[in-house]
Order: structure tokens, then sequence, then C-alpha cells
């Protein structure tokens, strides 16, 4: 029992990481009718937003400090954060360490902007191309992203911790009843879980509480319609775009302190998504965000080991065995809408 | 000629030209000059050009004749390439058994996947191509250890049986793969006129042989009945359904046929370097494949030959320029102009060569779908100054 509410928790920061990558790839999809390849790549810049937050605020400069020496005998060069000197040291230091929440607050207007020119500049052309080219031109577009990434910082993970109070773990099992130190969980991974559910909840409610988003819907349904109706659909789509975008973007801000950023995560995490939203439905937002968490659950189920010695090699490709075994019974996906891509 | 029209003869021949002459055309400048950076006439990569364009060729069967685009295709090359090495292994250093194995092999694989993945078209397909390749790399990074070497990759030992040939040579190292016996695949004979080098590989005459006649089946594909029944499922299958026809036995071929064309690639690759690694099975390299074919042209006959060529040259060459080289080619201008050149340059060249193949990928995809070969009617057509007739153009109709 103890065993299966931890697989149940392990699953869940994956699975959310899936269910927000897919969620926006199901807004692309389902508003402007676009396969998005690129979209792994929007997790990854959201990720490196962090890193990059995290840069700006360590900046500092140098003072030498008469009174100490180093071990060459020389005076000491100590480095200051400028955060340090505006802020006093104490706030400083703690600015510093919750890098990763503050780059929440970039990573939106960025992630938005980024959306809209990518939307604006290429998107664009592609609506009345086949889906081959879509995925082409953003396969390129990916790996173009991808490039410039690991151009400017470098080929390495990069280590982007989480504020000192959320590091240590969390002993779920005594809640429950369980002996101390059998369900143990970090805290990060909660912060992170309660976080996805939060954005899940904030766009289902922006599309189902606004009359922007019973606009987005009602076009998503039928855009003609709406167009007859003297709505400019084409705009509202483009802000559903940078909307996704920001999704993405801020599943990966808050990723980086679980799975160091690099410039491929963003490739790694595309394929898993794409089979996340295929497996739940194309078009369908709560598919979407179901399946990802069911593969996630799933995927941590079947790396434990008692199930891996019954089946090698199981963790490995449960994920596409599922998708493959749900495209070829249910090709609509878990919760698709009929008709959408159904061939 | 060989059951084919005068325009294909053509194409065969040029193709026949360049593939037999590469040694001579791909090292145009001599072996001492500063432009012998862009001499790729040899034979390493000269093997590769041919290797990735019989892949190309083969992808092309599929994509370019149906439309259907498989994202997995690299996992036949991969399969390939483990079935060679398990015959230079089990067997002895000859390269044909090998080869003839891994077309099997691929080919059963593909049989399987393309039962499978056929049920479903456009982008379920391609998720499904996709989820079975990285199922084999995932497998064969880790349970297919035995049969894979897992993270090591599969490579030849002195413990190898090896029935028909011997374990280790006289002066204990490790068989080299031949074609005959004496006949070995990385004997190299060079020719040096004057101030240049050329090199002519048996390796790569080998796989020459291959790819034309790789490409000619593919000429022959094209043209058949059979390839006019891919065309047709590519404009409208659900026409065809509608006539009463069964359009799958037709792209379960296609698809057999051109994972056996990636089984050739992957057998050939591994008869080169008897070695094989799962990274050659993983999606980035079936994405490469996509890449060489749509950016030299989907659907046509030439056009996945000169993308795999163009890939593998500019890879190989862009990849070389460095600071100094760059130093070099600028240093006539004022420092800051040079410096800033430099800082422009450096995001194209040396390790960061995908950033060029990603944008050019995405320019070509934009504003010229048939790739190279579409390119090159447009300039044709430019120069001659006529209307293209339509009929024709129809003809050529690049992919989508």
């Amino acid at each position: 029992m103890d065993a299966i509410i931890l697989q149940i928790l392990n699953g869940l920061d994956k699975g959310s990481a899936y269910a927000l990558i897919a969620l926006g790839l199901t807004l692309i999809f389902g508003t402007l009718g676009v396969v998005n390849f690129a979209h792994g790549a929007l997790f990854m810049i959201g990720a490196f937003c962090a890193v990059t937050v995290q840069r700006i605020l360590n900046l500092s400069y140098e003072t030498i400090d008469p009174s100490q020496t180093d071990f060459l005998g020389n005076p000491l060069v100590v480095k200051t954060p400028y955060v340090h000197s505006w802020f006093g040291p104490e706030t400083g230091a703690s600015i510093i360490e919750w890098s990763v929440p503050i780059a929440i607050i970039f990573a939106i207007p960025i992630m938005i902007a980024i959306g809209f020119i990518m939307e604006r500049g290429l998107i664009k052309h592609f609506y009345k191309r086949p889906h081959a080219d879509q995925i082409l031109v953003t396969f390129g577009l990916a790996i173009v992203l991808q490039e410039l990434i690991k151009y400017f910082y470098g080929a390495n993970p990069i280590q982007t911790g989480a504020p000192d109070v959320f590091r240590g773990s969390f002993d779920f099992g005594v809640l429950l009843g369980f002996d101390p130190n059998v369900i143990i969980y970090p805290y990060w991974r909660l912060v992170y879980f309660a976080f996805a559910a939060v954005i899940i909840g904030a766009v289902f409610a922006f599309l189902q509480f606004t009359t922007f988003g019973m606009v987005v819907r009602a076009g998503m349904a039928d855009r003609e319609t709406v167009g007859l109706l003297g709505i400019n659909i084409d705009k509202k789509f483009t802000i559903m775009f940078g909307l996704a975008a920001a999704v993405a973007g801020l599943a990966g801000v808050m990723y980086a302190p679980i799975n160091s950023p690099n410039y491929h995560m963003g490739m790694d995490f595309l394929v898993l998504s794409f089979v996340v939203v295929v497996v739940g439905g194309m078009g369908s937002l709560p598919g979407a965000v179901l399946a990802g968490f069911l593969l996630g659950i799933l995927e941590s189920f079947a790396s434990m080991n008692e199930i891996k010695s019954i089946l090698p090699g199981i963790d490995q490709i449960i994920i596409y065995l599922v998708a493959i075994i749900i495209l070829l019974t249910r090709p609509r996906g878990l919760m698709g809408r009929k008709g959408v891509m159904e061939d | 000629m060989l059951g084919l029209n005068t325009k294909d003869t053509t194409l065969l021949i040029v193709v026949a030209v360049l593939a037999l002459g590469a040694p001579f055309i791909l090292n145009p400048f001599p072996e001492a000059s500063s432009l012998a950076q862009f001499n790729a006439g040899y034979p390493d990569l000269m093997q590769r050009f041919a290797i990735f364009g019989i892949f190309a060729i083969g992808f092309n069967i599929l994509f370019g004749l149906t439309g259907y685009l498989s994202f997995g295709h690299a996992a036949f090359l991969g399969v390939g390439s483990y079935s060679a090495v398990w015959m230079f292994k089990l067997l002895g250093m000859n390269v044909l058994p090998a080869i003839a194995l891994s077309i099997i092999v691929a080919g059963l694989f593909a049989l399987l996947i393309g039962y499978i993945s056929l049920r479903r078209s456009g982008i379920y397909f391609s998720i499904l191509t996709l989820a079975f390749a990285q199922m084999s790399f995932n497998l064969a990074y880790s349970v297919l250890t035995p049969i894979t070497n897992g993270e090591t990759g599969l490579q030849l030992t002195l413990s190898d049986p090896r029935i028909f040939g011997q374990s280790a040579t006289s002066d204990g190292g490790i068989p080299v793969t031949n074609l005959l016996p004496g006949f070995e695949m990385r004997e190299t004979f060079t020719w040096e006129i004057g101030p240049w080098l050329f090199q002519f590989n048996t390796g790569y005459y080998l796989c020459a042989a291959f790819l034309l006649l790789a490409f000619y089946l593919s000429v022959r594909i094209f043209r058949s009945p059979f390839g006019l029944m891919l065309r047709a499922v590519k404009s409208n299958q659900q026409r065809m359904h509608y006539t009463g026809l069964n359009t799958r036995p037709y792209t379960l071929a296609a698809f057999v046929i051109s994972g056996m064309y990636a089984g050739l690639a992957g057998g050939l690759l591994a008869s080169m370097d008897p070695l094989a690694g799962a990274e050659r099975m993983q999606w980035t390299a079936s994405g490469e494949v996509v890449l060489m074919t749509i950016l030299g042209g989907a659907g046509t006959l030439i056009g996945p030959v000169l993308g795999a060529g163009f890939i593998k040259y500019f890879e190989n060459i862009f990849s070389k320029i460095n600071d100094s080289v760059l130093h070099g080619w600028f240093g006539f201008m004022p420092d800051g102009m040079e410096n800033a050149i430099i800082f422009v340059s450096h995001f194209f060249v040396g390790k960061s060569w995908h950033l060029t193949l990603g944008l050019l990928f995405m320019l070509v995809v934009t504003f010229l779908p048939g790739g190279l070969v579409e390119g090159g009617q447009r300039i044709g057509r430019l120069f001659r100054r006529k209307p293209a007739k339509d009929p024709k153009s129809a003809d050529m109709k690049p992919a989508e």
C-alpha cells in the first residue's frame, strides 16, 4: 500500500509537466489547428528563464578586502552581488535564493512575447498548409531555438536550486498513519504539483468563465461562424498562442530545480507530450490533462522493482506501449471529440 | 535502356557519373592550398554520402510517394546495423551475407511496425512510428543489452566465433571487413596528380554500387503501376477507398521497401565500420533523414540523394570552420568589422552548425516546398524565360 502511494506521488511531478505541456499543445492545436513541434523548445526556454534570472541576480562586483588574504598571500578579492548591496546582505541572500519563483514574474511576459512573435512571424503562414508541413517547419524552429540556447548557455546541465525552505523532504506517510520515513516526498515536487494544478485550473477558469474564453471556445468549435458574427477570431487565437507558450514556459521555470536545465530537455519532453496529447485525444483539453497525469503515474509504477522483475524494461516503453494500444483501439483518444482528426 | 525512358536513363547516368567520379569531383582543390578544407573526397565522408543517399531514397519511396510521414525510420537503420555486426561476429568478415541479413531483418521489422502503424494515417501515423522507434531505442539501451551491448554499442571482439573466418588475425588483431578474401573495405588507392590527391576506396565503391542499384530500383518503382497507386494514395486515399480498393497492401509494401532500404544503409554503415550503437535509432536520427529528403525535394527522384549529400557535406565542412579559419578569411577587413562579422558567423559554424541547418530547413519548408530540386527548376526556368507547361509541372509536383 505504501509503495503504491509512493509511486502515485512520484508520478505526479512528471505527470504535471506532461499535463502542462500537453495542455499548451492542445490549446494551440484546438484553436489554430497547428501541430507545434516547437512546444518542447518553449518549455526549455522557460527553464532557461530561471537560469537567466538566477545569473542576473548573482551579478557581482569585486572589492579587495585588505584584512584577509587568500592562500597565495594576496589581498582577498571579495565578490558581492549587487542585490546584496542594494537590499542589505540578508534580504539580498534570500532574493537570490528565491530566484526560481522570482523568475516566474519575468517568464510570463517573455514567453507571451515569444509566443506572439512565433505565431505572427511563422505559424501564421502555415494555417492552410498540410499538417506535415507544420510539423516540419516547427521541427526546424525547435532545432534553431535549441541550438541558440546551446550557443549561449553551453551543452552542460545548469544547476538551478529551489529556495532552502523547499529543499528537504516531506514525510507524507505520517499524515496517512504509516511509519515515518516510508513515504517521503521532496517539498519542491509538492510545490510543482500544486503550481501545475493552479495553472491548469486558471486556464480552464479563463476559458470557462470569461467572455474572451467563451469566444475562444466558440472559435474552437466553429471558427467560421464566429468570424461571421464579426469577431476577429485570428486575434484571439494569437493571444491564445501566447498563453499556451506562457503555460509551457512556466512549466519549464518551475521544473528547473527538479531537473537541471539542459538544451535538449525540450526535445525529450516534446516526444512524450505528443504521445500524451494523442492518448488524451487531439483537441481535448481535459483529455490532455488527464492523460498527462495518468501516463506520469503509469511510468512511475512501471519503474517499481517488483514490476520490472516480471517485465524487464517495461519502464522504458510503457508510455509508448499505452499510446500504441490507445491509438489502435480508440483512435479518438481518451476524451477526444468526435470528428476531430479521426482518420 | 534497362526499361527506363530517355529522361530517366539520363538521370541514372548522371547519378552514375557523380557516384563513380566522386573522388575527383569532391576533391577539386589541390592538397596544399588553403581551400583544401572544402575537399570532401576522403573515403569516410564519401561512404556516408552514398549510405545516407540510400537511406533518403528509401525514405522518399514512403514519404514522397504515399505522403505518410514516418518519424521512426532510423529504427530500421539501427536494426540493420545490429544484424550486420552480428553476422561479422558469428559468420565471418565478408560483407555480403551481413548486408543481406540486415536487409531481411529490417524488412521483417518494417513489416511488423508497418502492419500496425498503417492502420492510422496523418499525424497519428507519425506518432505511432515515433513511438515504435523510441521503444526500440529505449529497449536497445536497457533490456536488450545481451543483443545490443547497451550504451557501449555492439563491437567486434577477439573472442567472437566467426565460424567461416578467423577470430583473430595472425598478428592478434581483429580482422577487417572484406568483400572477398583479400579485398578489404578499408583499402584505399591514392593517386597523386601534381598537387592533387585522389583517393579510391574499396568500401566507397561498394556503397556507390549499392547506391546506383538503389537509385535504379527507386526509378523503376516511381514509374511502375505500383508507384502510380502510391501516388494515388497520397492525392486522395478516401477516393481510393470509395472505389472499393484496399490501399493498405500497397502502403505496407512501400513501408517495407523503404524499411529495407534503411536496413541496407545500416548494413553498409556497419560494413564500413563494424560497430553499432543505439543512438543510431534515436528519433533525432529519424528527423535527420526527414530533413535530407525534404531539403533535397520529396517526391522527386534525385532530390533525396542531393539532400543527403548536401547535409552531410555541410555538416562536415561547417563544423570544421573555427576561429582561425574565420580570421584568415576576414583578415583584410578593418578590425572592428572583422570582429563583428566573426561574432555573427559564430552562430552558424563550428559546433553551432545545426542552427544553420535548422534555419535552412525552415526557409526551404516555407518558401521552397519542393526542396533543392524545385529551386533548381525555378532557376532553370528563369534562364530559359519560358513559362512552365502545366502537365509537366504537375508531373513533378513536389510532395507536401
